[in-house]
């Protein structure tokens, strides 16, 4: 079961693992991507995300299939990420996913957030002291 | 045929809109495209080799076909997370 949501509101992260718990499952592991209030000795006051919405969401639960297609025994997926203005210290992004066991749990994890990063319709606009800026993966 | 295409991020503040409304050739590609757009939309001209094409919310190289009505997208490099 694929959880994917773009929200303009704040994450529940206690929402979203309580969807991936899993009677068969002994392992939860989570990311969850928070805005640094400083980036090359900038003060940031906030970023802004924007995706083509319909797309990011398609593109999130291929994101899930390739994840299950490499670790099949992941049980359930959710990916959470947020829209519009989000203030320092707030989560943007969260991935989280329940198996079985805690082997491979972690590279899954790692996996789920770089493609995130590279594969999905979101962008990000960085808004601090020096100015507004958008932001590609690095 | 009319093709609408969605601009995101930066390439929709240069343009100072959120689509595009082209007319192009029946049997067009995404090359063929790309090439009006710099033609009508100079501002936007810098940026289109960064940018990848999305066609029906699948991405599609230069030599894809557009066909009528279908949803086109200008994706700018992508930076979630």
């Amino acid at each position: 079961m694929d959880q994917v949501e773009l929200t303009r509101s704040p994450i529940d992260v206690g929402r979203v693992l309580s969807g991936i718990s899993d009677p068969e499952c002994g392992a939860q592991v989570l990311f969850l991507g928070t805005v640094r209030g400083v980036e090359d000795g900038e003060r940031i006051e906030y970023l802004e995300y924007e995706a083509y919405e319909e797309m990011a969401r398609e593109e999130l639960f291929r994101l899930c299939q390739r994840l299950r297609a490499r670790w099949p025994e992941i049980r359930k997926v959710a990916i959470v990420h947020r829209l519009g203005r989000v203030g320092v210290g707030e989560a943007a992004v969260l991935i989280a996913l329940s198996a079985p066991h805690r082997e491979g749990t972690f590279p899954a994890l790692a996996y789920a957030v770089k493609e995130l990063k590279e594969t999905v319709p979101i962008w990000k606009k960085e808004v601090g002291e020096k100015g507004a800026r958008w932001k590609p993966a690095k | 045929m009319k093709v609408k295409v969605l601009l995101f991020a930066d390439l929709r503040e240069v343009a100072g809109q959120g689509e595009l409304a082209l007319e192009l050739p029946e049997g067009s590609t995404v090359g063929g495209m790309l090439r009006a757009i710099e033609g009508i939309y100079p501002a936007l001209a810098g940026r289109l080799p960064q940018v990848k094409v999305a066609v029906g919310r699948r991405l599609a190289g230069p030599e894809a076909v557009i066909r009528p009505g279908e949803e086109v997208a200008l994706l700018p490099p992508v930076g979630g997370g």
